[in-house]
């Protein structure tokens, strides 16, 4: 175990390094967040109907999805896709651990540390900035303590989904050969389904039940509505619960495909 | 014995394509594929505490065998048995009691400084902390890694991320260690200090130790054993002195003449292998001719600028091995 803690740290502090991109990521992502509110107060004033989720709510939405936007598998790791291009991944076998372990220990570093760096200061712009320029664009305080609670629990979990489909994708690349495919399909999944151009509670309401089972809710779209109150903490257990529902399945279909992905390597040779 | 191959086989199946565009279209339906044999029965043991060099051109299947024995490669047939275990049944028990160094790559974490990458290797080998501070002050010293322990492994120069491997290979104090070419692309003051760090390990610690390499003077400087391997099949194994026996006595005196007759050099007692401009190289049996004889008599004849004596190089003595 203490394996994979140090491998974990020292991930955790090499992505800590990454400063300027941190930088440009808040530039662009608030800028972005802008753009999404505008668009969608537009599309709030010009409402004949009553939106399923008021409007302070949707602003707020749009802001927790901008400051975490770095939870979403965007891309494989580069060094774990070096190791299988150049067939090297054998030798990460004769170390003591299991292969997955790694991988696993690597994503949750590589969904949290770029996360922190950006989500923080974003935090600041957009409570505490953004209504001094323009009041009604920004990012509410969380709905109560416990929803506040509920909301770190729910962040917590948006990892471990994230870290499990990262692993997956990562495990994908034994098989594809330039390995674009598989994260180009996901990231156009999450994007859609993940409720980065409509936030989920605007689609229709057939389409509610199937996107909020999907594991893509897990990462934005739940642990956001938990922070604004539009899901209520006492029902945030059932947000956790899907999380670590889906992490378990994304961990024992990566298991089982990198199993295989090493027998064959094995059998076959770097 | 320590280390147990018995009747060792693989077999790498290589998909094959015809050439051109029709072989390119044919290949989308049906693949052809080739059968090569890596390993045709390789046998050997080695006791504890035994220095053995395992040599052979490029492709003969000394990287094969180090992957086997580390764990890493599954073989077609045959037993491999390293301190009673199965090295790929029992993967992580193995490799927790072996030290390997892939001298073609690093082991170390790129973007990490040293120190890091041993403190790493710590948890990952359980290493007490106590008995980890005394083996990684023991192998700074011995590896002279002080003065860049705090760089990040990418910019190290070749032999300083060589000393550093090898490490980073031993904070857990194995008692095997495979170095697959640990002296490779190394300059001549690196490649004595691995050397001489290798030697020590078996020495002092008793350490047992398989090295591959294309350096004749890593095994002559170091082992007493070695096992020559071509096309998947040993073809010797024994001591460096028996395998030159056996397979040639020769020496090559290479000349550089200064007064333009390099077409004309020749002696009855040797053959002219090469011309190459100024440069002759003549091969002599040093039991017909002593060497300094046959200096003598070429000296006498031509203006030599310069020349020395050397071994033919591996790659000879084992094409020799092969042709008989």
């Amino acid at each position: 175990m203490m394996g994979y803690i140090a491998i974990i740290a020292a991930r955790f502090r090499a992505l800590l390094q990454y400063r300027a991109a941190a930088l440009g990521g808040l530039f662009t992502q608030t800028f972005f967040g802008l753009v999404r509110i505008m668009i969608l107060r537009a599309f709030y004033a010009a409402a004949t109907v009553a939106a399923p989720m008021s409007l302070p709510r949707v602003v707020s939405y749009v802001w927790l999805g901008q400051a975490t936007l770095l939870l979403i598998p965007w891309r494989t790791d580069e060094d774990v896709a070096e190791q299988i291009r150049t067939g090297n991944v054998v030798y990460e076998l004769t170390r003591p651990l299991d292969l997955y372990g790694v991988w696993f220990a690597r994503s949750l570093a590589w969904r949290t540390a770029p996360v922190f760096l950006r989500m923080l200061p974003m935090f600041v712009v957009a409570m505490v900035i953004v209504p001094l320029v323009a009041p009604g664009w920004e990012l509410a305080p969380p709905a109560s303590a416990a929803a506040f609670v509920m909301w770190v629990a729910c962040f917590a979990g948006a990892v471990l989904i994230s870290a499990a489909l990262t692993a997956l994708m990562n495990v994908t690349l034994m098989w594809t050969l330039t390995g674009d495919g598989v994260p180009m399909l996901v990231a156009t999944c999450a994007t859609m389904f993940g409720g980065l151009v409509i936030p989920l509670p605007l689609f229709p309401e057939w389409a509610k039940p199937v996107l909020y089972a999907l594991p893509f809710a897990g990462m934005l779209d739940l642990p956001s509505r938990v922070f604004s109150g539009d899901i209520a903490a006492t029902s945030a257990p059932w947000v956790l619960a899907h999380q670590l529902a889906w992490t378990l399945v994304l961990v024992a279909l990566g298991r089982w495909l990198l199993s295989r992905g090493v027998r064959r390597l094995v059998v076959q040779g770097g | 014995m320590q280390i147990v191959v018995q009747d060792l086989a693989k077999t790498f199946r290589i998909a094959e394509r015809a050439p051109g565009m029709f072989g390119a279209v044919r290949g989308l339906v049906r693949r052809r594929h080739r059968d090569v044999a890596a390993l045709a029965g390789v046998s050997f043991s080695l006791a504890p505490g035994e220095l053995v060099g395992y040599i052979g051109p490029n492709g003969a299947g000394k990287s094969t065998t180090i992957k086997v024995l580390a764990g890493i490669l599954i073989p077609d047939g045959g037993r491999v048995e390293v301190d009673g275990r199965v090295p790929w049944r029992h993967r992580i028990e193995h490799v927790r009691r072996i030290g390997v160094v892939f001298g073609q790559r690093t082991q170390l974490w790129w973007d990490l400084p040293v120190i890091e990458s041993l403190e790493m290797l710590r948890h990952i080998y359980k290493v007490p902390p106590d008995r980890f501070r005394t083996q990684r002050d023991e192998l700074i010293e011995l590896l002279a890694l002080a003065d860049f322990l705090d760089k990040p492994v990418r910019q190290l120069s070749l032999g300083q991320r060589m000393r550093a491997d090898l490490a980073a290979s031993l904070v857990h104090a194995p008692s095997i260690l495979f170095l697959d070419e640990p002296t490779i692309g190394l300059d001549a003051v690196s490649k004595l200090a691995v050397r001489a760090f290798v030697k020590r390990l078996n020495r002092e610690r008793g350490v047992t130790v398989i090295l591959t390499t294309h350096d004749m003077d890593d095994i002559e400087a170091l082992c007493e054993r070695v096992i020559v391997i071509g096309d998947g099949t040993i073809l010797s194994d024994g001591t460096l002195a028996d395998l030159r026996k056996r397979v040639t006595r020769e020496r090559w005196l290479t000349i550089d003449v200064a007064d333009g007759s390099a077409d004309t050099v020749a002696d009855a007692d040797a053959s002219v292998i090469r011309r190459d401009g100024e440069r002759v190289c003549l091969a002599f049996d040093p039991e017909i001719v002593s060497p300094a004889a046959l200096i003598q008599r070429v000296t006498s004849r031509h203006a030599v600028r310069d020349l020395f004596v050397e071994n033919p190089p591996i790659e000879t003595v084992i094409a020799r091995l092969y042709q008989r």
